[in-house]
């Protein structure tokens, strides 16, 4: 009886308490629709904070998930579990970018209390210097528009409490890099010109390159939808090191970084880049990982991060 | 329901206290030397970490215990009673010492060597955690053993005009006593014969060690400052070629400022 109402009874998955009853639910409620329901008996618990699932210990039901095709009798028990407070992707995107951008040229412009008084506002002698503001400045207000116009983000929401870790990390790391950088007594590179010719070029490549993998990922998945592609190269050459990774924006990514180092010489930019690694070869391998489940005839070329290697 | 568990440092990490009937088996609880287990830990970019992660990492934990190979178990059981006695040499000859000598002054010259040895060997832990033969994150055991690597060679060994301050004396006590309890208790664990006694120390004994071994590590950099700055040791200044400095007086300011959050974050994963 395909359009009989069923009753939805929600308990707390730790304690087992009954927090919410549901009498006549539609079968072809979504969970989202059931999230919905449950803040209206507890405002507290918004939606985007409630993870329902059929078993205690299971996994989180999808907002999209339709009552009826899950594995539930005529009354579906579901189990509830606090995420904690939720903030937005986006939020947390455009803040813990906006700070890098702002702090940097803090330093660049030799705000007073940083370096010594005589050399409040003062200006570098070195080209290399005012290059590395623009790459820096670029490469975070390209962030923030992609944030803005470009990502389709499959969660709409992510813990509060990583705003604080993020914004600790990229704007401790854009402080320290940006001191360095803009100091009176800043060495510019070693091989001199050379050295900074070949590096911007390989920041630009990569940046180049990161974009148009953001493109390619944008056009996979259709406004508003979480649907799930393999995604392949298309016209665009930088798009052609799908090819060999599965994760070719965080390898263009850690390429910028790369350049970025080697153009301004300077360690604190080489850490940098190498905690980013650490941490995109995490995600990368995850990602693979999931592409991998999901899809049977998925390009076993594919590496998750670096070709061939990693 | 066991209230410790291996989140002695760190709050982040996968770990929260995890109950498991049987008593943990090489869980490390250090009593000092909380050393905060910051690292950025990932913001969970395609997070599907919820929940349900916790609880089958639990049971993962648990299924790695029972099926720890013969040849884990003896290496780990040797390797445990090894320690203890390593600890418990050390603790005898720092009784020996202060019996004879009546004083606390050349104390540290006189045990530093075994107390290298064995505070060093336990870099060990960190490979067992890595290799999965005992339950511990990686992250937690690596920021324990090097809190404690910092204090015994970056600060003692290196700074030697403090070697004979009592605060050496004060962690000194508070670590032997600890790890004696912590090493007899894997090894008893281990051999499946655990007495009430160590179990009760194991759990209660903390409550004392931890802030006394904080004290005296604190009170011991605190002394070792004015060395620092005055000789600039362990620092790099600019202009340099890599465009990097390191100020090592004002990393062990931060290293003590530092110890308020961590011990916070690790008492309140031990209640």
């Amino acid at each position: 009886a395909p359009c009989q109402p069923l009753k939805v009874e929600i308990l707390d998955a730790k304690t087992r308490e009954k927090l919410c009853f549901l009498d006549k639910v539609e079968p072809q409620a979504t969970i989202a629709e059931i999230k919905n329901l449950f803040t209206k008996t507890h405002p507290q618990w918004y939606p985007a904070r409630q993870s329902l699932r059929l078993d205690p210990k299971g996994k989180s039901l999808k907002d999209e998930d339709v009552l009826q095709k899950l594995p539930v009798g005529t009354t579906a028990t579901l189990y509830f579990r606090d995420l904690g407070a939720q903030i937005s992707w986006v939020t947390v995107f455009l803040t813990e970018y906006a700070g890098p951008l702002f702090i940097y040229l803090l330093f660049y412009f030799r705000v007073p209390f940083i370096y010594g008084h005589k050399y409040d506002f003062t200006s570098s002698r070195h080209t290399v210097v005012h290059l590395a503001c623009i790459c820096h400045s670029f490469h975070y207000i390209k962030r923030l528009l992609e944030t803005l116009f470009v990502h389709r983000f499959s969660h709409g929401t992510m813990p509060l409490r990583n705003i604080f870790k993020n914004c600790t990390y990229y704007w401790g790391f854009a402080a320290w890099m940006a001191y360095y950088i803009n100091h009176p007594l800043y060495t510019p590179p070693t091989y001199g010109a050379q050295q900074v010719k070949l590096a911007l070029a390989i920041f630009v490549i990569c940046q180049l390159g990161n974009f148009s993998i953001h493109m390619a990922l944008r056009d996979l998945r259709p406004a508003g939808s979480k649907t799930r592609k393999i995604p392949y190269p298309t016209k665009n050459p930088f798009t052609w090191l799908f090819l060999l990774v599965s994760c070719p924006n965080y390898t263009y990514e850690v390429g910028s970084w790369i350049g970025f180092a080697i153009m301004t010489q300077c360690l604190p930019v080489a850490l940098f880049s190498l905690v980013g690694f650490t941490q995109m070869t995490i995600w990368a391998k995850g990602k693979h990982r999931s592409y991998l489940k999901e899809f049977r005839d998925y390009p076993p070329l594919r590496m998750p991060i670096i070709p061939f290697l990693l | 329901m066991g209230r410790l568990t291996e989140a002695a440092a760190a709050g982040g990490g996968a770990s929260a206290a995890r109950s498991a009937g049987p008593p943990p088996a090489p869980l490390p609880l250090s009593s000092t030397s909380p050393g905060c287990a910051a690292a950025m830990a990932s913001s969970e970019e395609d997070g599907t970490n919820g929940g349900a992660s916790e609880a089958s990492e639990e049971r993962e934990a648990v299924g790695k215990r029972r099926r720890l190979g013969l040849l884990a178990t003896i290496w780990l059981t040797f390797y445990n009673i090894a320690m203890t006695a390593g600890w418990l040499v050390l603790a005898i000859a720092m009784v020996r010492f202060y019996m004879e000598k009546g004083t606390h002054k050349g104390l540290y010259k006189s045990i530093q060597k075994t107390l290298k040895f064995f505070q060093t060997f336990a870099l060990l832990e960190i490979v067992h955690c890595l290799i999965g033969i005992v339950p511990t994150s990686v992250l937690v055991a690596g920021v324990q053993v090097s809190s404690r690597i910092f204090m015994v060679w970056l600060v003692t060994h290196s700074i030697k005009p403090i070697q004979n301050e009592e605060s050496v004396v004060l962690f000194l006590v508070a670590w032997t006593v600890t790890e004696i309890t912590r090493y007899s208790f894997y090894t008893f664990s281990l051999l499946d014969h655990l007495p009430y006694f160590i179990k009760w120390a194991r759990y209660n004994f903390f409550i004392i060690l931890y802030p006394v071994g904080v004290a005296g590590e604190l009170l011991t950099i605190y002394a070792a400052l004015p060395y620092v700055k005055k000789t600039g040791m362990f620092s790099i200044r600019l202009p340099n070629k890599y465009n990097v400095s390191f100020d090592y007086y004002y990393f062990l300011l931060i290293t003590m400022a530092s110890y308020i959050p961590c011990e916070y974050v690790s008492v309140s994963t031990l209640m």
